[in-house]
């Protein structure tokens, strides 16, 4: 497939003449099919095909990163990453210890997206975006596909070479409905670890969103103000990433003193149900992964246990600062960026109240299910839900038009009083942190329940 | 500090690979366009007030699109050495491709839209990182206990189109871009300043920034409260941009008028917004970050007028889209590293006459939203948004009181902005991507935990 192979051959040696405190070198080769409907028309099939690298260097505590296209004069590079890091460092650099890894990692998906011919996933995107159209009232679609597999090879001034293939897949069903200057849209995303078959066989989903996307026409709008609310897993998994996922990445907190204290661990968050966890160690799941973008094997970290703060998420620079242990997470979407400290996938482990007992004790509330998108500032969150409907009397009432759900981290967590005993597993979308967008990530979640959640339209 | 800078020198030109590639593919049977980009991009990083990394990004794009048997196939590859292999994908790709609704301009004049600064050359990494201390040094005399963020960079880029028509197209870019993120954490409340300021030539001082988001510290010093309810609101250019922009840009958008999802497209002609309220959509003015002599597809940058005095007066189009609309292209083909579609490049909202002091005088009760978290993630193709006042404060008796936390806005932009109370006249750019004056709305819904 390439000739980086030989390039990373000799790149453990090649370090090995160069002075710095730390240096790692990183090569990708991707390749990615990209599909796009706007309308009944497919409007884009392209391939894409790219070769890049980067070189990180740590001098005295500074750092210094070059990407790059051309992977010829790899040597100059080196040297410029070196001299931008000596012009930075003033300190001691600091990294958490990690065993040098020397592995190769081959895919190992199920009908790995890449092997599927074109014509295959056109057909079936085909036939998604029939359904769509065969629903009245549907003023138009948009469908927008992706798979990308890469090879990456990864070698640090430590002994490291990791070579590691990794694919990804996924997929956005958008039914936009209209009726005069109203529009209204629903969508279905979903994504795999580049397995083509979970895309498949989404026929009846397809329908139900093109449905909604019709019934949201006539529905009436929230009323804006606190209500408890039931989240369904797929937008509570969001919920789970957004409202405290990313206050877990310790690139946030390991240079401030003050959200140092205010993340002590042992700290109480929510009631002793709840339990966070965050793992590349999870299998087969879009976060899944052997190693990080700086070689550390993949672990699962328990975030919130009991309630309590008892692990965040960390590069090895961070764990350092923190005196704690890597936890893998140190990611990049591509060579073009240096690593940060990311999710992967991120559950909420299953409690032990049904969905009927939830929803049985609510007079007044909101279902909400699916997903927009969610944002955070650390503090204050907001997450969107793609369907909603009034809870009347512990049932199920009107839909509503979509609504859009904010809190505070630091009260919300506390007000999530009943946590479901199924789970579910968002595998759509892609994080965003830093300029660094899509990353594929997974979340998870029961059913939940919060008290006092401000919703507006 | 020494100098790291390699600037323009460095960025590859396409040249002759640009004709091989155009010549395979004609070979191929084939119409083509070749799209080459070249760049370097210098950013120097400090994170919680310390300068922490300094970064080079290289790189290059070639993208290939070709006409064959009236369809259009494409592919992109980072790389000059696989000629016939990006040939071949596009090819394989094209038997599956859109219909092909338009021809590949032919060569023609452009106007001459300077974007390119060679001072920017001159401009060494110790000299940004100059300016990112300086800048951090003055919010911190101010606020001791914020924490800064800041990115300090500047990119250099060569553009380059070629087409099998004859079609030919060239410029060079330089943008230099600062943005500040600062957080003041008291317990567990956290505030959040911020601004940036781009330029394509060098930008040599931080004041204007400095004063901007002191201003945002002082405005946000005592907390105030807001009930439930409708309440008239104040957007400020970085609220307007927060929360109405990302919604007009699709309403605009030559490609979802076409389809019948933008609320705008039969109202071509009507009197949609406020008398007082005119946008347009320029990629023409010189210097901006966003400016160009033509778009992605070579064709020339124009001024166009999308709402003049709340009149709806046009839509933006690429080539394949107007071809499909049977309009011409408006310069907004676009790229974001894939096949052209319609964007905005830069939009323009013309300022008024009202000064923001005078606005904010004005309001016995109401908000000033300066910052909409999350504001764009719900159905913007129908003109809502909504979000949480990240950074906003509250009116009272017509002065600022305070900053107000937990607290949503909400509405739709096609009913808001079609009854304004007034439009500043102060404008200014926000990220380089629109140029805007405060927006004052008389009554919006305002959902508050208080």
């Amino acid at each position: 497939m390439y000739k980086g192979e030989a390039l990373g051959d000799q790149m453990r040696e090649v370090l090995k003449k160069y002075h710095a405190d730390y240096i790692e070198v990183r090569l990708e080769e991707s390749e990615a099919t990209h599909i796009q409907y706007r309308g009944r028309e497919l409007e884009n099939l392209s391939k894409s095909q790219s070769l890049g690298g980067n070189v990180r260097a740590q001098v005295r505590g500074g750092w210094g990163f070059v990407s790059f296209n051309n992977v010829n004069g790899m040597g100059d590079k080196i040297e410029l990453a070196i001299r931008q890091a000596g012009l930075v460092g003033k300190e001691i650099s600091r990294l958490a210890p990690a065993e040098p890894v020397v592995d190769i990692v081959r895919v190992m998906t199920k009908k790995n997206a890449a092997t599927v011919p074109v014509v295959e996933k056109k057909l079936l995107l085909d036939e998604y975006n029939e359904i769509i159209w065969s629903t009245p009232q549907i003023q138009t679609s948009s469908i927008t596909y992706r798979d990308s597999s890469k090879k990456v090879i990864f070698a640090n001034s430590e002994g490291s070479y990791i070579e590691q293939d990794k694919s990804d897949l996924a997929l956005r069903i958008t039914a936009i409905a209209r009726e005069g200057e109203e529009v209204q849209q629903a969508g279905l995303s979903v994504g795999s670890n580049g397995n083509f078959a979970q895309i498949e066989g989404l026929h009846q989903q397809v329908k139900e969103t093109a449905r909604l996307a019709v019934e949201m026409l006539s529905a009436p709008e929230v009323e804006g103000g606190e209500y408890t609310v039931v989240l369904d897993p797929v937008l509570a998994g969001v919920f789970a990433h957004e409202a405290f996922g990313h206050l877990s990445e310790s690139d946030f907190v390991y240079e401030n003193e003050q959200l140092r204290e205010i993340m002590v661990l042992g700290r109480r968050f929510g009631g002793k149900h709840l339990n966070i966890v965050d793992g590349a160690a999870i299998p087969d799941l879009r976060g899944s992964y052997k190693y990080d973008d700086e070689g550390v094997p993949a672990t699962k970290t328990y975030l919130i246990q009991e309630g309590v703060l008892v692990g965040r998420l960390h590069s090895r620079e961070t764990a350092a600062k923190m005196k704690e242990t890597p936890t893998s997470n140190a990611r990049a979407i591509g060579y073009r960026y240096p690593p940060i400290v990311r999710m992967t996938n991120t559950l909420i482990e299953p409690g032990s109240v049904s969905f009927e007992e939830m929803m049985g004790e609510i007079k007044t509330g909101i279902y909400v299910k699916n997903w927009y998108g969610g944002t955070t500032s650390m503090e204050m969150f907001t997450f969107s839900a793609g369907e909603a409907y009034m809870i009347r009397h512990g049932r199920i009432a009107e839909l509503l038009r979509p609504v859009v759900l904010t809190g505070n981290v630091f009260a919300t967590l506390e007000n999530i009083d009943a946590i479901g005993n199924d789970l579910g597993i968002n595998q759509g979308g892609g994080c965003g942190k830093g300029g660094q967008y899509p990353l594929p990530v997974s979340n998870g979640s029961p059913h939940l329940r919060i008290r006092h959640c401000l919703v507006g339209g | 500090m020494a100098v790291l800078t390699s600037g323009f020198a460095t960025a590859l030109s396409g040249g002759n690979e640009l004709e091989k590639i155009l010549s395979l593919a004609k070979r191929a049977g084939a119409e083509a366009e070749v799209f080459f980009t070249s760049y370097e991009k210098l950013p120097a990083i400090f994170e919680a007030n310390r300068l922490k990394q300094l970064k080079a990004n290289q790189g290059t794009l070639v993208a290939l699109r070709i006409i064959k048997g009236g369809r259009v196939g494409f592919a992109i590859t980072t790389r000059l050495d696989n000629r016939q292999e990006l040939v071949n994908r596009a090819v394989e790709v094209s038997q599956f491709g859109a219909s092909a609704r338009f021809e590949l301009p032919l060569r023609q004049f452009y106007p001459q839209i300077e974007v390119y600064d060679s001072e920017i050359n001159g401009v060494t990494v110790g000299q940004m990182v100059e300016l990112g201390e300086s800048l951090i040094a003055r919010l911190r005399a101010h606020s001791p206990e914020l924490v800064c963020d800041v990115e300090v960079a500047k990119e250099t880029a060569l553009v380059q189109i070629s087409n099998t028509r004859g079609g030919e197209a060239s410029y060079h870019k330089s943008v230099i871009d600062i943005a500040i993120e600062g957080i003041l954490t008291r317990g567990t409340d956290m505030l959040f300043v911020g601004d940036e300021a781009s330029s394509c030539h060098p930008i040599r001082d931080v004041d204007e920034l400095a004063c901007s988001v002191i201003n945002q510290l002082e405005l946000a010093e005592k907390e105030a409260s807001v009930a439930t309810g409708y309440l008239p609101v104040i957007f400020t250019p970085h609220g307007v941009a927060s929360a109405f922009i990302p919604s007009l840009a699709l309403g605009f958008n030559g490609r979802i008028v076409l389809e019948g999802a933008s609320p705008l497209g039969n109202r071509l002609a009507e009197q949609v917004f406020d008398p007082r309220l005119s946008l347009r959509d320029d990629a023409t003015i010189i210097y901006q970050p966003r400016s160009r002599p033509c778009d992605d597809e070579g064709i020339p940058s124009q001024r166009t007028s999308l709402i003049e005095n709340g009149v709806v007066k046009s839509f933006l189009y690429d080539l394949q889209t107007a071809g499909l609309a049977n309009t011409q292209s408006t310069g907004n083909g676009d790229r974001s590293g894939g096949l052209p579609a319609p964007r905005v490049s830069a939009l323009v909202i013309e300022p008024g006459d009202i000064a923001f002091e005078d606005m904010v005088k004005d309001l016995r009760e109401g908000l000033v939203v300066e910052q909409l978290m999350g504001a764009e993630q719900t159905n913007i193709l129908g003109g809502e948004f909504g979000g949480n006042v990240l950074l906003g404060y509250k009116v009272e008796k017509g002065e600022i009181v305070g900053r107000v936390k937990d607290t949503m806005v909400s509405g739709n932009v096609y009913k808001v902005l079609s009854e304004l109370a007034a439009i500043g006249k102060e404008t200014r750019w926000i990220g380089g991507m629109i140029s805007t004056p405060a927006i004052f709305c008389p009554k919006l819904e305002v959902t508050s935990k208080s």
